[in-house]
This record gives C-alpha cells, sequence and structure tokens, in this order.
C-alpha cells in the first residue's frame, strides 16, 4: 500500500512539471508589463529596468523558467509585487480559509446529496423523486455568486444570525463564519451528487447480487445500504473527487462575495493589481490541490474497491 | 393441501406491464413439489420457468410485474397471502435460491465468509463464532477446499465453479425446505457442471432438501429430478415422472425439445429443431399456444386451448391429438 501510494506520487510528478510549465507560459503571454503594473504609467525607462532586474525579468525566458522551477521547489515563490510580503506568507495565510471552505462544503453536500439520493432511488418517479430532480434542477441552474448573495442578504443582513464577512478567529467562530459560504457551495454539489448516487444506486439495485440479497431474506434496509449503497459508493467516488475540484474553483467566487479571505480571493486581487508573483503563486496552490485530489481518489478507489489490484 | 407436498402452485397468472394493456407472461401455471423431492422445471427461453420461480420468492420486479392469479402453497401457507412484510423470514429460511450467473450473484465488495454468514445471521440469533463456525462447515460440504483461509476472499478471487458452490453454501446454511436452483450450471464448463450436479444430488441425500430444478438442459434434469413440468409460453404443457417424460412424451412440445439433443451416435443427419420461436408473450389469445409451431395440429388446437389430460402413470399433457390416440381423459376438472 506504502508502495503503492509512493509509485502514484512519482507518476504525479510530470503532470505537476507540466501544469508549472504551462503556468509559467501564462504568465509570460498575458497582456501588460508587470513592471509598469507595479510602478505606474509615469516611471521612467531606468526605474523600469532597475525592478525588472531586482526581479528576475531581464534574464532570458529559460533562465526565468528555470528558476521559476527552483523557486516552487524550494517553496520560494518570490514577492508580492504590490506589497513585496513573501508570497508564500501571503498563500500560507490564506490557504486554511480555502481548505476549510472547501471540506466543510463537500461535507455539507455529501450529507445532503447522498441521503436525497437514495430517496430518489427508493421511491423512483414518485413524489419524492420528483422533489429531489426540482432540486438537483435548480441547484444546477443557480450560479454560486448569487446564490450565495441572497443567502448573504437573507440570513446575515435581514435576520442577523450569521456573520457579513470575513473569515473568524478562533476554531467556534471560524466555523461559524464558514457555515453560509460552504452551503453557497454546497448546494450545487448536494444537486450533483444527489442525481449521481440516485442513478448510480438505480443500477446497482438491478443487478444479480442484489437479487441474491433479497432471495436470502435481507430487508429493504439492508438491501439498499449494505447491498446498494456500498457498490453505488464506486462511481460516487469520481463524483466526489470532481465535486471537490468544483469546490476549489467555485471558492474564488464564493470568497469574493462573502469577503472572505483565501486564494481564491488573494489571485482575484493579484489579477486586478497585475501582481505577477502572487498570481503565478496561487495557481500553483490551486493545480498542486488538483493534482492531490486525484492522487487522493487514485487511494480511495483501492479502498473501496477490493478488485482493484494492489501490486 | 396434499399431504406429503412441500410447494403446490395453483392456476398461477402473472402478468407485466402497465394495467390495461398488460402482457399475460403466465397462463395459470400448476404444479406440486413433494417434500425431499426434485422437479424439473423444463421449457425454452421466455416459457416463463424464471418468473414461475420468482413468484415463488415474491421477488418478481414491482412494477411492472405483478401475480393477478392463483396461490402458492408452502407448508400449508399460501404465500401470495401473506402480507410482503413476512416474507424475508421466509426467504433463505424456508425457500432458498440459486441463480444462473454465479459470476454476478456475488456482491463484488462483501468478504465470502460475511456473505455467507449473513445469510444465517438475518435469520437465526447466533454469535460471530458460531455464524463461522457453521460458514466453514457448510463450505466444506459443498467441496471449496481450505474453507478457513477463503473467508476473507472476495468473489473475484474465485472460479465461475467456486462461486456457484459458494452461492450453494449460502443458500443451503439455513437448511431450506426447498432450493429454487434457476439455471445452476448453465454459466458453467460441462465438467464443473458435472460436479455441481453431484454435489445437488448429494445434498439433497444429505439434508432432505427438495429441490426445484429450473433448466432448458433436459440432460441435466434428467440427472436430477424424479419429475418433469414442462412449459411453453406460459403454460405448463406437460408433467409426469422423469422416465415416463422421457420414454414417452406426450406433448409434440416435449418431443420437440426431446429429439433436439445432440446424441453421440446420431448419425450425421442434421439435428432436429422445432420450427420458428417462442410467441412473444400476449400475443396468444385462445386456442393452444403451440399451434403455430406444431407438427400434430388439427383445427381445434387453434380455436381451443386443450386441458390437461391425464395420461398413463402419474403423466398428464395439455394436447388434443396425442390425448384422443391414447384414449387419454381429464380425470379432474382443469383448473
Amino acid at each position: 500500500m506504502a508502495g503503492y501510494f509512493l509509485r502514484r506520487l512519482l507518476d504525479a510528478i510530470p503532470t505537476v512539471l507540466l501544469v508549472l510549465t504551462l503556468v509559467f507560459i501564462a504568465m509570460r503571454i498575458l497582456p501588460g508589463d508587470p513592471a509598469i503594473a507595479a510602478l505606474g504609467d509615469f516611471a521612467t525607462p531606468e526605474q523600469l529596468a532597475a525592478f525588472r532586474a531586482k526581479m528576475g525579468l531581464d534574464a532570458p525566458l529559460w533562465q526565468q523558467y528555470f528558476n521559476f522551477l527552483w523557486g516552487v521547489f524550494t517553496l520560494d515563490f518570490g514577492r508580492s509585487l504590490m506589497n513585496n510580503r513573501p508570497v508564500l506568507d501571503l498563500i500560507l495565510y490564506n490557504l486554511p480559509f480555502t481548505i476549510e471552505l472547501t471540506l466543510m462544503s463537500v461535507m455539507f453536500g455529501v450529507l445532503a446529496g447522498v441521503p436525497l439520493g437514495v430517496l430518489a432511488a427508493r421511491h423512483r418517479n414518485k413524489a419524492p423523486d420528483n422533489a429531489v430532480r426540482v432540486f438537483s434542477l435548480i441547484g444546477y441552474a443557480i450560479p454560486d455568486f448569487y446564490l450565495g448573495a441572497l443567502l448573504l442578504i437573507t440570513f446575515s443582513l435581514n435576520l442577523g444570525w450569521f456573520p457579513i464577512n470575513g473569515g473568524g478567529e478562533g476554531f467556534a467562530d471560524r466555523i461559524y463564519h464558514l457555515i453560509l459560504p460552504a452551503l453557497t457551495l454546497a448546494f450545487i454539489k448536494a444537486a450533483f451528487l444527489g442525481r449521481l448516487t440516485r442513478t448510480s444506486l438505480l443500477e446497482v439495485l438491478g443487478r444479480d447480487y442484489v437479487r441474491t440479497a433479497w432471495a436470502k431474506g435481507a430487508r429493504e434496509n439492508r438491501v439498499v445500504y449494505r447491498h446498494g449503497l456500498r457498490n453505488a459508493l464506486l462511481p460516487l467516488t469520481t463524483g466526489l473527487g470532481l465535486s471537490t475540484l468544483a469546490a476549489l474553483s467555485g471558492s474564488v467566487a464564493v470568497e469574493l462575495v462573502f469577503n472572505r479571505p483565501g486564494i481564491g480571493k488573494l489571485l482575484i486581487s493579484a489579477i486586478a493589481e497585475r501582481d505577477y508573483a502572487v498570481i503565478q503563486g496561487g495557481v500553483v496552490v490551486f493545480a498542486m490541490f488538483v493534482v492531490l485530489i486525484n492522487l487522493l481518489m487514485d487511494l480511495v478507489y483501492v479502498i473501496v474497491d477490493p478488485r482493484i489490484q494492489v501490486k | 393441501m396434499m399431504k406429503g407436498n412441500v410447494l403446490e402452485i395453483r392456476d398461477l397468472h402473472v402478468e407485466f406491464g402497465p394495467k390495461d394493456r398488460a402482457i399475460q407472461v403466465l397462463n395459470g401455471v400448476s404444479f406440486d413439489i413433494p417434500q425431499g423431492g426434485a422437479v424439473g422445471l423444463v421449457g425454452e427461453s421466455g416459457s416463463g420457468k424464471s418468473v414461475t420461480s420468482l413468484a415463488t420468492m415474491r421477488l418478481i420486479p414491482s412494477p411492472p410485474g405483478r401475480v393477478t392469479k392463483g396461490t402458492i402453497t408452502f407448508n400449508g401457507t399460501d404465500l401470495l397471502a401473506l402480507p410482503l412484510g413476512k416474507m424475508p423470514d421466509i426467504r433463505g429460511r424456508d425457500i432458498a435460491m440459486i441463480f444462473q450467473e454465479p459470476m454476478s450473484s456475488l456482491n463484488p465488495v462483501m468478504k465470502i465468509g460475511d456473505q455467507i454468514g449473513e445469510a444465517i445471521m438475518l435469520h437465526e440469533n447466533i454469535d460471530r463464532r458460531a455464524r463461522r463456525a457453521k460458514v466453514i462447515e457448510m463450505l466444506k460440504l459443498v467441496g471449496i477446499p481450505n474453507p478457513e483461509g477463503r473467508l476473507d476472499s472476495y468473489p473475484h478471487q474465485f472460479s465461475g465453479g467456486m462461486r456457484q458452490r459458494v452461492m450453494i453454501a449460502m443458500a443451503l446454511l439455513c437448511r431450506p425446505k426447498l432450493l429454487i436452483a434457476d439455471e445452476p450450471t448453465t454459466a458453467l464448463d460441462v465438467t464443473i457442471q458435472a460436479q455441481v450436479l453431484e454435489l445437488m444430488k448429494d445434498i439433497r441425500a444429505r439434508l432432505g432438501t427438495a429441490i426445484l430444478l429450473i433448466s432448458h438442459d433436459l440432460g441435466v434434469v434428467a440427472d436430477l429430478c424424479d419429475s418433469v413440468v414442462v412449459m411453453y409460453a406460459g403454460h405448463v404443457v406437460e408433467i409426469g415422472a422423469t422416465e415416463e417424460i422421457f420414454d414417452t412424451p406426450r406433448h409434440p412440445y416435449t418431443r420437440g425439445l426431446l429429439a433436439s439433443i445432440p446424441r453421440l451416435h446420431g448419425g450425421e443427419e442434421r439435428l432436429f429443431q422445432i420450427p420458428g420461436s417462442v410467441p412473444v408473450p400476449g400475443t396468444i389469445k385462445k386456442g393452444c399456444p403451440f399451434y403455430s409451431r406444431c407438427g400434430m395440429r388439427i383445427d381445434r388446437c387453434r380455436t381451443e386451448m386443450p386441458p390437461m389430460f391425464d395420461f398413463d402413470g402419474s403423466q398428464r399433457a395439455a394436447c388434443w391429438v396425442t390425448a384422443a390416440e391414447a384414449h387419454a381423459h381429464v380425470k379432474e376438472p382443469a383448473q
């Protein structure tokens, strides 16, 4: 098992390199000059040249590329062009907020989506199934920034039940600040996972081994949960991975709406200010997240499906 | 209920599809299984064999299927009159079932020991150790080598024949009075097929379990069963002791089935096949269901459904022509 994990980790290296290369290229072909962005339109050519020299932007492209790779490797993402703080510090400060938002929203999504899917599958084509279908359609259709604003207006501004913005201080306060943003992101997840659970469970409930379970004398709950859902979880694992990745991209908008710290918000303000070093660092973090989640999915497969051989 | 019968099916009607345009799949199926007896249920695909067995377990998927008429009496209780919530107590404990596809009939993510043990856990209050001992004993009985070492294996680590043995072990764990085996050997190699049949014979002798063997393979039925029920298009067309059916088949369909068994010394002529195919359920409204494929048909067959005539011995068959030839009559009114 440990060997398998190590091998998957090594397999991820080319992916990571490719991602880093793409980030590097994207940053170079983006319109706008970072030096002008940092120093303003009225900077003298000497000032610009000095800035470029300081940031290593005057070196040949290949050298910049290797500097960049080395920087990532040593966790040195440079300094923000705006406030001169190390990018790593900015990332380390913001990352926990994004992680907790992602985890919480995935948890809400699973807790709501899977039971809804089971409910729909057990009452196929009856009222509960239709209700879940409508819920899913709404969940798919409503953009997260809009839903976030609605929740914010209703529960924070009008009812005053939840804080209006920020990330919170201390454990309980942070959870408190998390609830509305996490619910916002969880909505589409519940819709997606609900549909996926329903489809997957219905497919599994028609299988021969489910008939065997009935023939043994198992009652409905046991058939559905022990034999049905356990097998339906296999495709759900993929859905969960996709859903977690979607939570990451969704966090960008939600962090803005709720004005809470996070990598998404960091990225957005960096892009607005053409803070190349921060953009680069933020994108690298996001990319690493994606690679990591895919890696985790591979591991979860091995755990949930005994047929996958680990050699 | 006749004394000595573990199962009596009477006039069983099953239909599928929406009520206003339902398709009749079983049209009055009746037969008995004696205590400890072995009955073969034969017929081509689509004749209603599996639906009959699923109806007995009350496992017909509903919707779209439903039993519209008839009784299934098991040890004096009409199963069809029981509330559905009582059926799990009977399934697995009194009536067990094994299926055609050993490859897909076991839960792929559950250990073999747990799957077999579940059968007894559902019906008896029994602790883990005793359960484990019973599972091992049963695995030994069905001929799985090193059963202790296989409890933690998953189904994909077993061959097809071994999986069918596992299915049989699971079915027999609670010592059911009736074992329904739906094409248990069809998906297996011929040598494995023989082993599984031997196993079923052996179990019947040792445990006294009655067996309903569903098969389209008359050879398999002849090997294991005392009597045979021949089904065609949702009707029982012939019933009798195995030797009677094989020696003097009375229904043209049974004759066709027997004639289409390949024989080792059968010469080089083309193997007989019954012309045409089983009618689509619901397309036959009147007359004998075999009319369109029958080589002996007379006009009466087209309009009038023959009753089950009583021939010599225990044999009964639904055919106007052969009944007239053999001077057979209907002893009791057709149900």
